[in-house]
């Protein structure tokens, strides 16, 4: 690693896998499943995350000697709720579609525990630069599974990906690709329930493939 | 060289392998091993777990037999090609026309209920080096049954392999699932794929079909064939007397309908005693407490026709047990050893909610006509935590006995 000495590299590769917020920590669990039944809506609040986690762990970090640790969690809350507003106006003035499907979830990225549970496990404590790569680290990783669940379940559910119909048409009269074979949609993946089955087979898999992450 | 003996060669010869689970499996099924152990004294049974699955298996073959003949008769039935039964015995209904039409369309969901679910178990037995578990033989003839007749066959394959595995084998195989793995498949599929699961058109073989070549321009009249639950939760006058529901020569799933044999089934449960008939009772009373107090409520003048609740409230309350699979449900899943409660009490208050909440489900949730599936599985989620309290409060009686006592 040429630009990133090793363990800097750790900050971003870590919770991508072996430290996934999600799948390990099992933090921010109610938003991956509330979006998660479109890829788009998957990919833009990875995005949204990225930028709110990343830019707030900076700011915390330059801050962290000069807030009193009394008080410390309601600065963290206006540092992220001003980062949220932002992300949320700009949503609302370029992408008003996906913006009311996000509808209240951009809003609650405020309270994803994953945001603060950086701010407070990680800013305080690091240097800025460390804290940037630290959060742009963490929201890849929760962004990563939101994209393989909303992968899974877009393509499952709806057929399409995107918004692209990738398995053929499937009105009455006009079929084809699979549907023309009697392929049909799993309702089911649309619904909260499948995003969280969905969750825990991802969560199988990785302990399945890495032992060392099976807690008693 | 006998077929035993082939079998037992074959094991064998694997013995130490990696297939040798599916191996002893095989050979196990179809015989009892020759295999004595050495040392110390062992009590030798009869009934281990495949034998006790076998006599459950036989309890539901005449569901299924029964369910074969329905599928031919309702769809000749809505051709308009013969007549209607009239009792049990009739022969418009014991056909062998419609056995064939039975044959073709229970056969293949028997055949892929039992292929991919016991593939699944004989890998995951494979993978995981053990023994394969007789789990799946009771699923596998349940599935069957509790499926509109023309289910498509892939969809049906999914939802098993879904059922085995997320119902079954992630908790650590048979005999530590929460949920019934039948109903688990059942499930899926209701929400999976909501239009193969309910309406008008699915429980007759044939009216699917039909109206795809309608929507292909051919010229042809519709059919139909709704259920009684159907009617009732529209608010439409039932075709069919009591006798029709209990003999079950009504439309349904495959093997669900005749409560006449479905009680019979039970009541050979019961006398072999791998059916709690506490569970049986329990959940017949709840229902008919809940029926009860539907029709308390109707006649007290609170609800008027004009409610959308009417006419399932209205319903005689020893009627639901007739109709919709509650007493398949009661008989065959909600008995399920693994997923009920363990204990005496525990299996009254098990038995005795879902009767109550499946037909609390079934008036007041159109969306779900059948209420049984969703207040079995709810009811195997808390069957752990009503064990739990029975058993504290076991504890505690005793202790206060205890402490009289020695005071």
């Amino acid at each position: 690693m040429g630009l990133l000495s090793k363990k800097d590299s750790k900050l971003i590769l870590d919770p991508l896998a072996d430290n996934n917020p999600i799948t390990i920590q099992v933090l921010g669990i109610c938003s991956a499943l509330a979006i998660t039944a479109e890829l788009k809506a998957s990919i833009v609040m990875a995005i949204s995350v990225l930028f709110v986690l990343g830019i707030g762990n900076v700011v915390i970090s330059l801050m962290r000697n000069i807030i009193p640790s009394k008080i410390r969690i309601i600065v963290q809350l206006v540092v992220v709720a001003a980062l949220v507003i932002i992300v949320d106006q700009v949503l609302k003035a370029f992408a008003y579609e996906l913006s009311k499907t996000l509808s209240v979830f951009v809003g609650l990225i405020i309270t994803n525990c994953i945001i603060m549970g950086r701010f407070e496990a990680f800013a305080l404590a690091n240097g800025p630069w460390r804290s940037f790569l630290d959060g742009i680290g963490n929201a890849a990783g929760y962004g990563l599974i939101l994209v393989i669940v909303g992968f899974f379940r877009e393509l499952l559910g709806s057929g399409t990906l995107l918004g692209f119909p990738v398995l053929g048409n499937p009105i009455p009269g006009e079929l084809s690709g699979l549907y023309a074979l009697g392929y049909e949609n799993n309702g089911f993946m649309l619904l909260s329930p499948m995003a969280l089955i969905v969750v825990g087979i991802i969560i199988w898999v990785q302990r399945s493939r890495n032992k060392t992450l099976i807690e008693d | 060289m006998g077929l035993k003996s082939s079998l037992h060669n074959l094991k064998e010869k694997y013995k130490g392998t990696k297939m040798a689970p599916a191996f002893n499996a095989i050979h196990t099924f179809l015989y009892l091993p020759n295999e004595t152990t050495h040392g110390g004294t062992h009590i030798k049974v009869a009934d281990d777990l495949k034998r006790t699955m076998n006599i459950v298996i036989m309890a539901m073959v005449p569901c299924l037999i029964f369910g074969m003949f329905n599928a031919g008769y309702q769809h000749f039935l809505v051709l308009g090609e013969i007549g209607r039964a009239e009792g049990f015995l009739d022969v418009t209904f014991w056909n062998w026309n419609n056995l064939v039409i039975g044959l073709q369309k229970v056969l293949p969901l028997v055949v892929v209920s039992y292929g991919v679910g016991l593939a699944i178990e004989f890998l995951f037995a494979v993978i995981k080096k053990h023994e394969v578990e007789e789990g799946y033989l009771v699923t596998g003839m349940l599935v069957p049954l509790i499926v509109p007749i023309d289910t498509p066959l892939w969809m049906l394959a999914v939802a098993v392999a879904f059922g085995v595995v997320i119902g079954k084998e992630v908790f650590g195989g048979t005999g530590m699932n929460i949920l019934n793995p039948a109903l688990t498949i059942r499930a899926f599929l209701f929400f999976a794929y909501p239009t193969w699961m309910s309406g008008d058109k699915v429980w007759v073989h044939g009216a699917v079909a039909r109206d795809k070549a309608i929507a292909a321009g051919e010229n042809l009249d519709a059919i139909s064939g709704e259920t009684v639950l159907g009617a009732l939760a529209q608010g439409k006058e039932v075709a069919y007397s009591a006798w029709d529901m209990f003999y079950g020569i009504i439309p349904g799933s495959v093997g669900e309908t005749s409560a006449l044999l479905i009680l019979l089934g039970g009541l050979f449960l019961i006398f072999t005693k791998i059916g709690s008939w506490r569970i049986m009772l329990s959940s017949v009373l709840g229902a008919l407490a809940m029926g009860l107090i539907f029709n308390a409520v109707v006649s007290s003048g609170w609800i008027t026709e004009s409610s959308k609740f009417y006419a399932l409230m209205n319903t005689e309350f020893w009627h639901h047990l007739l109709i919709g699979g509650f007493a398949f449900g009661t008989v065959f899943m909600a008995t399920d050893p693994v997923t009920a409660s363990q204990t005496n009490k525990g299996k009254w208050i098990y038995g005795f909610l879902i009767g109550f909440i499946s037909i609390l489900i079934r008036v007041f949730n159109p969306a779900y006509p059948e209420g049984v599936m969703l207040a079995i599985l709810l009811m195997n989620v808390f069957a752990p935590t009503i064990d739990h309290y029975v058993v504290q409060g076991n504890v505690k009686r005793r202790m206060k006995r205890l402490k009289v006592k020695t005071a």
